[in-house]
Parts: structure tokens; C-alpha cells; sequence
């Protein structure tokens, strides 16, 4: 007993140190106040967080948590039918696959969330083409919208989904499904009763991988969302450089940190619900 | 019941299963026995559906189905490793097949208390796989197969994973099982003495080819090929003038005189098993040894490095081959 938590130390240690520590230094920040300069001043108040329910603020955190889930909603949709057929490929296709979701991030970044703009704006290779086409007449307004933001968040983060679910699947006992078929289960009865559940740890640890990162991405808003479409982190990043307010960036960020939370927390608790489901199902 | 005409099963370019006719009756508890890789589990798994076979055809009750997928067959599976769904528990489990085939409530419910009362599970309905010991999940797994009233029931080394002496417990209850219940059994097991104790007919497979189908009996007393003979129950086999015949160690004798003996060889060994006890005899003449086995009456003194003859009546060879 003594061993095994005397092994936990390091991983305790790397935690508090990394995590748990600046975390709180965040919490300390956020009710604090600022001076002139933009430097902290402990004086114990509540006005950082009042800032927040400006109207224009709490705009801005609504407008995160819809593209936040509605980000985890589309890599989801769109990676558990990829993740499923790499999973059920050949073994050659299955390597071409994994190979083809991993070899975009050989690339920087930026550069890959640049080509988007290249794409997209005006006079760019989107446009251009549906005008050549034929199809429109002046060009779209694509780049700068909330759209573009979207596009840009689950072509980021898509990966991420796809992987995880990839080795949900792939960790899957495929008996299961012999034995769904020889009870008289057809194909997509088996997968709603048997497959669904058997990956739904890879759906939430995926979901819940994308949805914190995108709440906490800013360089995509910054490229291709423009000056309408800021996300919290946004705000929070230009509290801490920009304005040198970081009595509010903090207060953003506890704000934004405990409603994730409860985000998780509650999408957890449908998912483990929807467990029991087996039963009625028909 | 169930009938195979010319089954035969090839794996990219190689032959796994031989050519194979083979009828199972209706109520019959039939095995097929042999090594790993004798092609034996793949016959079960062509009748389950899982594979198609390159030729033949499989009929049950007269019907083809050889085209039909595994869940338009009326005949279930017990896996090797028994594949419950882990997210369900033992009654959500014997109620998927039910589910599947949309039978009315009242009914799913009756079928669930049989089963579960038949494999002895009642008090454990409400609990997960994962919190059920190797023996437990194998009865859910037998549970969840006849709750479906199938016309066959398929079981691929279904005590495998079984220790021995849960092993020896599950045979007799399988074979009261297959009793009462009156289905068609198909078993497939490496274990020889498992499928002498549980079957009807046994079906012996070698490298994909059928070496002999019989009683327990029929094998035992009557092995037709050499791998027979041998894979079932212990046997000598000697050759002479060009003929290969087998004498079981119960039908051969130790003598001490040297006349008369058929063979002469020096004990090697002197093994003690209570019930009986066995002699094994190093040949003077060929490179092989014999075991002898007497009964627990028989009380003379056998010494190692003692010169015996052997012996046996002529009417207990087996010739081999013929």
C-alpha cells in the first residue's frame, strides 16, 4: 500500500505544481484589482467579475459555448463514420487511413489555418472557381463569419475525434458481433446495440477533448473570424497581453473553467443514462 | 436435422477443411474432436454462419441456408470466450435474442426465467459479466443461446477456459441439459475424454480431413485409422508381416515366463494409480514401448529393469488401415 502511493508522488507532485498551483494563482488574480499601469494590486474585490455580466461579455461567453458544442457536434458526426470505416478496413487501408488523419499535423499550424484564408476570402480559390462556374455572380463573404470559425475549429480539431474513436473501435472485442448476429441482430442493430455502447467511452473522451480545446483556442477566431466573431478566449488572451487587465482575464477564465465543468459533468451524466437504454431498446 | 454435402473450406489457396458429408440427427449430441487447427471449429462456424464455404451446401431440416447470414439461422452459437456484452446484465444479455426476433413481452419474460432457472442463474440476473466467475459466464452464455429455442445448438470448446474440475462439473450438467431439452447438439472440443464422456457420435478431424465418424464406443473399440487409434484413449500399436494393428493397454498381459510371449521387453517403468496400475515396457526388438494396465486386483510384484513377456489374445487386435 505504502509502494503504490509512494508512486503516485511524482505524478501528485507534476500535478499540483503544473495544474493545481496556477490554477490558483488564476483564482487569487480574479479578485484582485489593477492599476494604472496594468499591474496587480491585492486589494480583495468583486469587480472583475462584475465586468463580466456586461451585456457584451456575456454575448461573447454564450457565443463559445454554441461553437464550442456545436464544433464537438460536427467532429463527432463527421469522424465516428471515418473512425468506423478505418476501423473496419484492411490492414493496408487502415494504415493509408491513420496515416492520411495524422499527416496534416506535420504541418505547421498556422500555416494550415492560413491556407483557409486563401481559400475563402474574396478573391480567393472558393470564390474564384464558383464565379468561374458560373454559379455566383460577385463573391461570397466567407472569411470573417462565424462559419469560417466553425470550419476552422473542426478541421482543427477533427483529428482528435477521429483518433480516439479509431481506438475505441479498434479495442472493441469483434465477438460481440458475431455473437449480436448469431442472436439474430442485423447490421445496424448491432451497431445501436452493441457498437454505440462499446465506444462510448471513446465518444466522451473524444468530445470532451474537443469541446475544452476549442473553448480555449484563439488562434483560429484571431485568422478567420475577424473583429465580430471574438470567443472568450479571445477576450481572455487580450486581458492578459493586450489590455493588461488580469484581475478580469482571470475572472474569464474561472468563469469559463467552472462552466465547462458543468458542461462535462452533465454531458457525462446523459451518457451513462443513455447506458441502461439497452434495455428498452427494440 | 442438419446436413453437409460436399462442404469444403479454403483459405487463400490452402485447403482447411477437406470435402465433407456428414449428417447430424435430430436430438443427437455429436462432436467433432481434434487437434487445434484440424479444421474443426471452422465446420462450426460455416454452420453458424460466420464463414461460407467455397463448396457444398449446409441444410437444416432440409432447408439450404448456406447463403442465409448468421442472424436468419435458427440455430445459436456458444463462443469459445463466451461473448457477453459487457454493458448488459445477465438478464439484458438472454433477452437480446428475444429482442431481436420482436417476441412479445410476457413471453421474453417466461423464456428468461427458464433459461436462467435451467443454467441455475436466478439469483444473478441483475448482475454484470464482469461480475460473474468463469463458470457463471459460461452458463449465461448457454443461457442466452437456448432462450431462443433453437433447432441446434453450436458450442465451440465452450469449457476451454474452464479449470479442470468446473470442467468436469459443466460436461454433466451440459449432457442433463441436452437431455432435457431433446435439441441437436454440436460440440467441438481438443479434449478427447470430454467428447467420449457428453457425445452420441464423435467426429474425429485431422489436418481438415475426417478421420473417423462413430459411438464413443465404435472409436474406442474400433479405431479405423492410425490417428484414431492413438488421439483416443491410450493405445500400442505394433506392426507385423507389413500390418499395423493396436492392442489398448487393458488387453495386454505381462508374463513372466518367456515362452509364449508375443514380445519381450524390460520394465521401465512401474506407475501406481489406485484404481489401477500400469506397466511400461521397453521392447527388446523394436524401438517402441508398450504400457500395460491391470486392474487394482492384480497384486504381483513388478520390478524396474525386470525382464516380462507380453502378451495379448489374437481377437484383440485392431488392424489399422484396412
Amino acid at each position: 500500500m505504502k509502494k503504490s502511493s509512494m508512486g503516485l508522488l511524482p505524478v501528485l507532485l507534476w500535478l499540483s505544481l503544473f495544474l493545481v498551483v496556477p490554477m490558483l494563482i488564476v483564482v487569487g488574480i480574479s479578485f484582485m484589482s489593477r492599476d494604472d499601469l496594468g499591474n496587480v494590486v491585492f486589494h480583495f474585490n468583486l469587480d472583475a467579475y462584475a465586468t463580466f455580466f456586461d451585456p457584451l461579455y456575456l454575448g461573447i461567453y454564450w457565443d463559445t459555448i454554441v461553437l464550442s458544442i456545436l464544433t464537438t457536434a460536427l467532429c463527432l458526426l463527421l469522424s465516428y463514420p471515418l473512425a468506423y470505416y478505418i476501423a473496419n478496413a484492411g490492414p493496408k487501408m487502415q494504415t493509408w487511413g491513420l496515416a492520411m488523419i495524422t499527416i496534416p499535423f506535420w504541418i505547421n499550424f498556422l500555416i494550415r489555418t492560413y491556407a483557409w484564408v486563401l481559400l475563402l476570402r474574396t478573391q480567393g480559390v472558393v470564390n474564384n472557381l464558383l464565379i468561374d462556374l458560373g454559379f455566383i455572380q460577385e463573391p461570397l463573404q466567407m472569411l470573417y463569419t462565424k462559419g469560417a470559425v466553425l470550419l476552422g475549429m473542426v478541421y482543427t480539431f477533427i483529428p482528435f475525434m477521429v483518433l480516439t474513436i479509431y481506438v475505441a473501435l479498434e479495442q472493441m472485442d469483434k465477438k460481440l458481433l458475431e455473437a449480436a448476429s448469431d442472436l439474430g441482430a442485423t447490421g445496424w442493430k448491432s451497431f445501436w446495440h452493441i457498437t454505440l455502447p462499446q465506444t462510448k467511452s471513446g465518444i466522451m473522451t473524444g468530445s470532451v477533448l474537443v469541446y475544452v480545446s476549442t473553448t480555449g483556442m484563439f488562434v483560429v477566431t484571431d485568422i478567420l473570424g475577424g473583429a465580430k466573431s471574438a470567443m472568450i478566449s479571445n477576450i481572455i488572451q487580450s486581458q492578459f497581453l493586450g489590455a493588461r487587465n488580469w484581475p478580469f482575464g482571470s475572472a474569464l477564465s474561472v468563469i469559463f473553467v467552472i462552466t465547462s465543468l458543468i458542461l462535462i459533468a452533465l454531458f457525462n451524466k446523459a451518457m451513462t443514462s443513455k447506458h441502461m437504454t439497452a434495455k428498452e431498446g427494440r | 436435422m442438419i446436413e453437409l454435402s460436399g462442404v469444403e473450406k479454403h483459405f487463400a489457396g490452402q485447403v482447411v477443411v477437406h470435402p465433407l458429408s456428414l449428417t447430424i440427427k435430430e436430438g443427437e449430441f455429436l462432436t467433432l474432436l481434434g487437434p487445434s487447427g484440424c479444421g474443426k471449429t471452422t465446420i462450426l462456424r460455416m454452420i453458424a454462419g460466420f464463414e461460407h464455404p467455397s463448396k457444398g451446401k449446409i441444410l437444416l431440416d432440409g432447408a439450404d441456408l448456406t447463403s442465409l447470414p448468421p442472424n436468419r439461422r435458427d440455430l445459436n452459437l456458444v463462443f469459445q470466450h463466451y461473448a457477453l456484452f459487457p454493458h448488459m446484465t445477465v438478464e439484458d444479455n438472454i433477452a437480446f435474442g428475444l429482442k431481436m426476433k420482436k417476441l412479445p413481452a410476457k413471453e421474453q419474460q417466461e423464456r428468461i426465467q427458464e433459461a436462467v432457472a435451467m443454467t441455475q442463474l436466478t439469483p444473478l440476473v441483475k448482475r454484470y459479466p464482469h461480475q460473474l466467475s468463469g463458470g457463471q459466464q459460461q452458463r449465461v452464455a448457454i443461457a442466452r443461446a437456448i432462450a431462443n429455442k433453437p433447432k441446434v445448438l453450436l458450442l465451440d470448446e465452450p469449457l476451454g477456459a474452464l479449470d479442470l474440475q468446473l470442467r468436469k462439473n459443466l460436461q454433466s450438467e451440459l449432457k442433463h441439459l441436452q437431455r432435457s431439452l431433446g435439441i441437436t447438439f454440436v460440440y467441438v472440443t481438443h479434449d478427447q475424454e470430454e467428447a467420449m464422456m457428453l457425445s452420441d457420435r464423435i467426429v474425429i478431424m485431422n489436418s481438415g480431413k475426417v478421420e473417423q465418424i462413430g459411438t464413443p464406443r465404435e472409436i474406442y473399440a474400433a479405431p479405423t485409422t492410425l490417428f484414431s487409434a492413438t488421439f483416443v484413449g491410450e493405445n500400442n500399436i505394433f506392426s507385423q508381416d507389413g500390418r499395423l494393428f493396436a492392442v489398448r493397454p487393458e488387453k495386454l498381459k505381462a508374463v513372466r515366463t518367456e515362452d509364449g510371449a508375443k514380445r519381450i521387453g524390460e520394465v521401465l517403468d512401474v506407475l501406481y494409480l489406485g484404481s489401477i496400475h500400469k506397466l511400461i515396457v521397453q521392447l527388446e526388438d523394436e524401438p517402441m514401448t508398450v504400457s500395460i494396465v491391470f486392474d487394482f486386483t492384480d497384486e504381483r510384484p513388478w520390478q524396474v529393469g525386470e525382464r516380462v513377456g507380453v502378451n495379448w489374445n489374437a481377437e484383440d487386435e485392431v488392424v489399422i488401415g484396412s
